[in-house]
């Protein structure tokens, strides 16, 4: 029998915030413990929580961009559980009204290489709705201690629909997920801080069955690929269990990178019940047009729709997109270049994608720092494709203007990188190379285009690799027709 | 001359006599608490004090006024605060084992109106745990004594409040009120008391028993003192979202301002249908026969959800309870259980909880938990919450065609200590004409208005929302014409 796997992720995202979610303690990533707090987020008798307009304004952002309805009432929720992480033993959060309802992810898989690109398809949500992140407990050997720094950091909750089958379709939504968050400046989703966290369920049933299998929660999955192989590991343990006749109880079980394996955690007796019930501390939110529009106006080209339109208006392959697109900077920065030369755009394009982001990443330099500007490298493509100097000193000339912030014509004046011939120099050049060599000659004649090449080399020696390639590769053919 | 009696004054008059330069807060601080002092082992109002800070505050008084830098009306008066608001330094213990340790880091909203207000802060007075109780008896503390009767309950929660005003050991007091732990120990103990309107007061601060139910309130021992601390503590606060952005009257000009003004009463039908087994109903309509004589229109009116109220109250007031109790769980800053099974991170919860909380706090956060747990919240939660909007419109209905509705504040004059014992649904039956304000969200006024055995009888004002310098204005009429407010407990 055939199986297959249905797969729910429960993706937690930080909104990133001045301020906490219902508090005006300051929010933040590696502070010393318990130094962002305050009576809110200590729970402290007779705190009350306030809420934090810009934490709304994200996730209203967040859903606008995900396709989600922004219905105009949204209400809290208390969900009541003990546990040391938690200020008040229970969480404010979103039951029953959330602030955002359906809603779809536009995914991408892997192409078969990667400069193809790979099939797309919608995968459905069920809601986003905003709640508090809990403090983090860290364990030592003779006791465990509470940090509550994170503790009512705004925290979004993105569900989707039992809509994907595999890990790598779980990748590819995380990752899209992820990449539309940065590019709407929501969150930074730096998986290692915490700033995105996802849990997964999963069931198998027999391919052709309607009724959904047993699900198991995943949980633990500490970065994207671990949550792709956490849930490729979790369909093949269940699709084993199922092919041996047993059968499959709901229960979570937590992923364990180390040792590539999923362990039981609890089974669904120790279910909690969290008793849902309207927060009385908090208003009901009353989101009306005018605050739609607002944040719609602030959510900027997404993603795939700019790989779309870069492929399109400029002509460049899906290989140079797919290493722009998802580092929002670097593509703005590219089409700050491209869009004031559009028919130069697959060199600059080339430029970005491999010397500045090899230069940047080897001087660990920070885009924002970069001292070569759009304008700088477009400078740098004119005079390449104006065969003003060849490609081989353009490689040092880039390094120059990398390091000093110089544009092109300025290293090249500077290092006296200009050729100091005219064009008619080079064609007696030319001319001296085919009398001096009279066997490649002979050979082009009779069909061998490579002998070119040979007469090409003994003209840019006479240059000291001055010459523009091209010019003398014309110049050669022009006297050899 | 006069400091020996000082502690009895009014707020009103010691305002005069401190701007007349005739007393100073120092000399009024000092016979407050020489009063407190003599009396307090027999009345037990007050779970702690703090001499020294209290002088000091009074000395600072002094400076301002000297420097004709006062701060007004209540600069210099003694305020008791009910141990259940936080205030900056000082121990917050809501009568309770678990917070007996604690010692608060901030001050609630209404401290610090009342602290820029220049009044004195003074002690940490007792009540029912966690506001939960309408005897001070559940106090993990002490047993508050009845000043006028001291093996009588002064009622609760805000025992102590209602107690230390009686009993001359503080000017006025800060309460809080749930389902009538104001209006209820101020009826018990012969003082006033007031509810405000839910959002009239923030409650930043007030550690929370039922949060869409705990209003912060003021007793005092005329409505003029209650009228100029309830002026101090009002407005909305960033800080609670529950607080509403409405303009705060100046109560004591409204008080002048409305003086004579014949209004319109309403007695509620299901609140004097049983009357007779009423104790405390002789008082209260000599009060109305009062209202009648000075032009005042009295109708019957009918709340119809009265019945269900009590019923209501005790599923929205335990299930928000025992979701805000959940922080005390001695993981932070609570009491912890000495031994716990380390193995199983439940148990310290467990244990310290155990250990920490009273049986009136257990009751409750059982029977809260229980009415919110899954399969039941409908049946429970979810109907209480639906009643409650019908008792709301109830009242609604009454504000029609009246301006006011008079009742009695408790069914009785306080009773003997212990009498509810082992029978918590009793006591709950006790708040039955005090805890329809709360789920409507009203305000009401309790004023003195007589005696049953040798106690003293509240008479309760419920008016319309945000309408308290109406009922204060209405209850200034009773006072003004009657001597209750200078007749003390004798102690």
């Amino acid at each position: 029998m055939e199986y297959e796997a249905v797969i729910g992720l429960e993706v937690h995202v930080q909104i990133k915030t001045e301020s906490k979610i219902f508090s005006g303690s300051r929010s933040g990533y590696g502070y010393e413990p318990n130094t962002l707090v305050d009576p809110v987020v200590l729970g402290l008798p007779g705190s009350l929580p306030v809420m934090n307009k810009t934490a709304l304004d994200g996730i209203i952002k967040a859903g606008l961009a995900l396709n989600c309805t922004v219905p105009d009432y949204c209400k809290w929720d208390r969900k009541n559980y003990f546990y040391p992480d938690s200020p008040n033993n229970y969480q404010i959060t979103q039951y029953d009204q959330p602030i955002c309802d359906g809603g779809f992810v536009e995914i991408e898989m892997e192409g078969e290489t990667r400069a193809v690109m790979g099939s797309h398809r919608k995968v459905a949500l069920t809601r986003i709705h905003l709640e508090n992140d809990v403090g983090k407990l860290n364990h030592f050997a003779e006791d465990s201690l509470v940090d509550y720094n994170r503790a009512f950091t705004p925290l979004m909750e993105i569900v989707s629909e039992p809509d994907m089958h595999s890990g790598a379709e779980a990748f590819a939504f995380l990752t899209a997920i992820r990449q539309t968050m940065i590019y709407c400046g929501i969150s930074d989703c730096d998986m290692e801080k915490g700033q995105m966290r996802a849990d997964a369920n999963i069931s198998v049933r027999p391919v052709g069955q309607k009724e959904l299998g047993a699900k198991i929660e995943l949980k633990n999955l500490n970065s994207i690929t671990g949550v792709k192989n956490g849930i490729e590991y979790e369909i093949k343990r269940q699709t084993q269990e199922l092919k041996k006749g047993r059968k499959m109880t709901q229960a979570t079980w937590r992923w364990d990178a180390d040792l590539g394996r999923t362990e039981l955690m609890r089974e669904k007796e120790d279910a909690h019940d969290y008793r849902y019930f309207p927060d009385p501390d908090l208003m009901p939110v009353r989101i009306d047009d005018e605050w739609r529009e607002r944040i719609r106006c602030e959510i900027p080209e997404l993603p795939f729709d700019k790989q779309r339109r870069f492929m399109q208006q400029y002509d460049i392959p899906y290989s140079i997109t797919s290493v722009l697109v998802p580092d929002w900077e670097l593509s703005e920065y590219f089409e700050r270049a491209a869009k004031q030369m559009p028919k130069w755009a697959q060199a600059i394009g080339n430029y970005v994608t491999n010397d500045l982001l090899r230069e940047l990443s080897d001087s660990n330099t920070a885009l924002s720092e970069c001292k070569i500007s759009p304008d700088g490298l477009l400078s740098l493509v004119e005079v390449i494709e104006k065969g003003v100097i060849t490609k081989q000193i353009a490689k040092d000339v880039f390094i120059e203007m990398f390091n000093t912030g110089e544009s092109a014509t300025e290293v090249i004046e500077r290092k006296g990188l200009k050729p100091d011939f005219d064009e008619g120099q080079v064609k007696d050049w030319c001319q001296e190379v085919v009398d001096e060599n009279p066997r490649p000659v002979e050979d082009f004649r009779s069909g061998n285009d490579k002998a070119l090449n040979a007469l090409l080399g003994q003209v840019m020696k006479k240059s000291r690799g001055k010459a523009s390639p091209q010019i003398v590769q014309g110049l050669l053919k022009e006297l050899l027709s | 001359m006069m400091s020996a009696e000082l502690y009895y004054k009014s707020a009103s008059e010691l305002s005069g006599l401190l701007n007349r330069r005739e007393i100073s807060s120092v000399e009024l601080t000092q016979s407050v608490i020489g009063r407190t002092k003599a009396v307090d082992d027999l009345v037990q109002a007050f779970n702690s004090f703090d001499e020294k800070n209290a002088l000091a505050q009074a000395a600072d008084s002094d400076a301002r006024r000297n420097r004709g830098e006062s701060l007004g009306l209540l600069d210099g008066i003694p305020v008791g605060i009910k141990d259940v608001l936080a205030v900056k330094d000082q121990p917050l213990t809501c009568s309770s084992k678990i917070l007996a340790d604690f010692v608060s880091p901030y001050d609630a909203t209404c401290i610090q109106k009342i602290k820029r207000s220049g009044a004195v802060l003074w002690g940490r007075l007792n009540m029912d745990e966690f506001a939960m109780g309408s005897s001070t008896e559940n106090s993990a503390t002490k047993i508050t004594g009845n000043p006028w009767k001291l093996d009588c309950i002064p009622g609760g929660s805000s025992g102590g409040s209602a107690a230390a005003v009686s009993a001359g050991e503080s000017i006025v007091s800060l309460g809080s009120d749930t389902g009538g732990s104001i209006r209820q120990p101020a009826s018990h103990c012969g003082v006033v008391g007031l509810k405000p309107t839910y959002g009239r007061v923030s409650r930043y601060g007030l550690a929370a028993f039922a949060s869409s139910l705990d209003q912060v309130g003021p007793l005092g021992r005329t409505v003029w003192d209650t009228a100029v601390l309830l002026q101090s503590i009002s407005g909305h606060d960033i800080n609670d979202s529950t607080s509403y952005k409405v303009d705060v009257p100046n109560y004591v000009q409204a008080i002048k301002q409305l003086k004579g003004r014949k209004w319109t009463f309403g007695l509620p039908k299901e609140y004097f249908e049983s009357a007779s087994d009423t104790a405390s109903m002789g008082p209260v309509k000599e009060a109305i026969e009062f209202y009648k004589s000075i032009g005042c229109e009295i109708k019957e009116v009918t709340l119809p959800h009265t019945a269900y109220a009590v019923a209501t109250y005790y599923i929205v007031a335990t299930a928000e309870a025992s979701s805000n109790l959940a922080r005390y769980d001695g993981i932070r800053y609570t009491h912890r259980a000495e031994s716990f099974d380390a193995k199983d991170s439940v148990d310290i919860y467990r244990q310290s909880r155990a250990e920490g909380f009273g049986n009136e706090v257990k009751r409750r956060v059982l029977l809260g938990t229980y009415v919110l747990s899954s399969g039941y919240y409908d049946a429970y939660y979810l109907k209480a919450q639906k009643t409650r909007t019908l008792i709301r419109r109830d009242f609604e209905e009454a504000f029609k065609d009246v301006d006011a509705l008079l009742t009695p504040t408790a069914p009785s004059p306080a009773i003997k200590r212990g009498a509810h014992s082992g029978d918590p649904l009793s006591m709950y039956l006790s708040d039955i004409y005090t805890i329809s304000a709360n789920l409507a969200g009203i305000p009401g006024l309790s004023v003195p208005c007589g005696y049953v055995d040798g106690l003293p009888v509240g008479l309760q004002i419920l008016g319309k929302p945000f309408k308290e310098d109406e009922i204060l204005a209405m209850g200034n009429e009773f006072e003004s014409v009657h001597n209750f407010k200078n007749e003390h407990p004798p102690l």
